[in-house]
């Protein structure tokens, strides 16, 4: 499996580490919401198919990536930086438009 | 700054850093093993925003302008630069000191400077079997119009975090975390012995 990186380029999945469900919101540290929290740490889509995952790129420039893989496939379809444009992700995403 | 020895030199295994040629050299030397033991060695960060004015800043203290994009790099022989992460950028001085140069250049409001002199070891290997023996130790892309003179890689071999510079034709730069180069150093006068190594 390659990942390509948008600063190194294509590289083998070995110098990435997965860093987790990328459709998880994080409730404000805060927040008393209990369900919120639950959400957080337990529920996954787990879907077949296309899975929005954050990777970082460990074993190169060490960015975190947003990466979109096929679960079934392991196609890469979309590879991003997950700095900058996450909050605007998320937003995108509670307006129900991901 | 604290007085250096070489990793490569330190007993019992001093005799990883044999001098002379090794191998299958009887069919020619194909390779040339050597430790440039640089006496400055940084890490250079830009805060977001601020990359421009950071290699600005690289420019004024080296005088070596660093080309646009990824991994972009350049060497004069005596310094040298490449980017290895976004906004991030090794450089490398012959001579002790650089981090002091750049302290009133890159000021915190601009990045940071990490002086990795005695954490990092430098490897170079030259000679026309360079790419070949190095396509066996890291997964990428070693051929010139991919890997241009200058340019850097982050990346790895065995989980040995290593960054490449390419500083000539056949000619690239390898820095190691010091406490891997004694293992790093025999793993790779062992790829070369096929092809006939020299280490100077």
């Amino acid at each position: 499996m390659l990942i390509t990186c948008p600063y190194c380029g294509p590289r083998d999945v070995i110098e990435f580490t997965y860093q987790g469900d990328g459709n998880r919101q994080r409730p404000q540290p805060a927040s008393q919401d209990l369900d919120a929290w639950n959400a957080y740490v337990y529920d996954r889509l787990n879907p077949a198919g296309d899975h929005n995952e954050i990777w970082q790129h460990s074993g190169g420039c060490r960015a975190h990536l947003k990466v979109v893989r096929n679960t079934l496939t392991h196609e890469i379809s979309s590879v991003a930086f997950a700095r900058g444009d996450h909050k605007a992700a998320m937003r995108h995403k509670a307006e129900g438009k991901s | 700054m604290v007085e250096r020895q070489s990793p490569l030199e330190l007993a019992p295994l001093e005799l990883e850093l044999r001098t002379g040629s090794h191998g299958d050299f009887e069919h020619g030397i194909d390779v040339i093993l050597s430790e440039t033991r640089p006496g400055s060695i940084l890490q250079l960060a830009a805060w977001p925003g601020q990359e421009k004015k950071l290699i600005a800043g690289i420019r004024t203290v080296t005088g070596l302008a660093l080309p646009d994009g990824a991994g972009a790099g350049s060497t004069d022989g005596v310094r040298s630069v490449f980017g290895f992460a976004p906004g991030k950028f090794t450089v490398v001085d012959e001579a002790e000191g650089l981090g002091l140069a750049f302290a009133n250049v890159v000021t915190p409001a601009i990045g940071t400077v990490t002086d990795l002199s005695h954490g990092r070891t430098a490897i170079r290997i030259a000679g026309p079997k360079a790419e070949w023996v190095l396509a066996k130790f890291f997964a990428i892309d070693f051929a010139l119009p991919a890997f241009p003179v200058g340019a850097g890689r982050s990346t790895m071999h065995h989980d040995v975090f290593a960054q490449i510079q390419r500083t000539g034709a056949d000619q690239f730069d390898i820095y190691v975390f010091r406490s891997f180069a004694r293992s790093f150093w025999k793993a790779l006068c062992h790829a070369s012995e096929e092809v006939g190594y020299e280490v100077q």
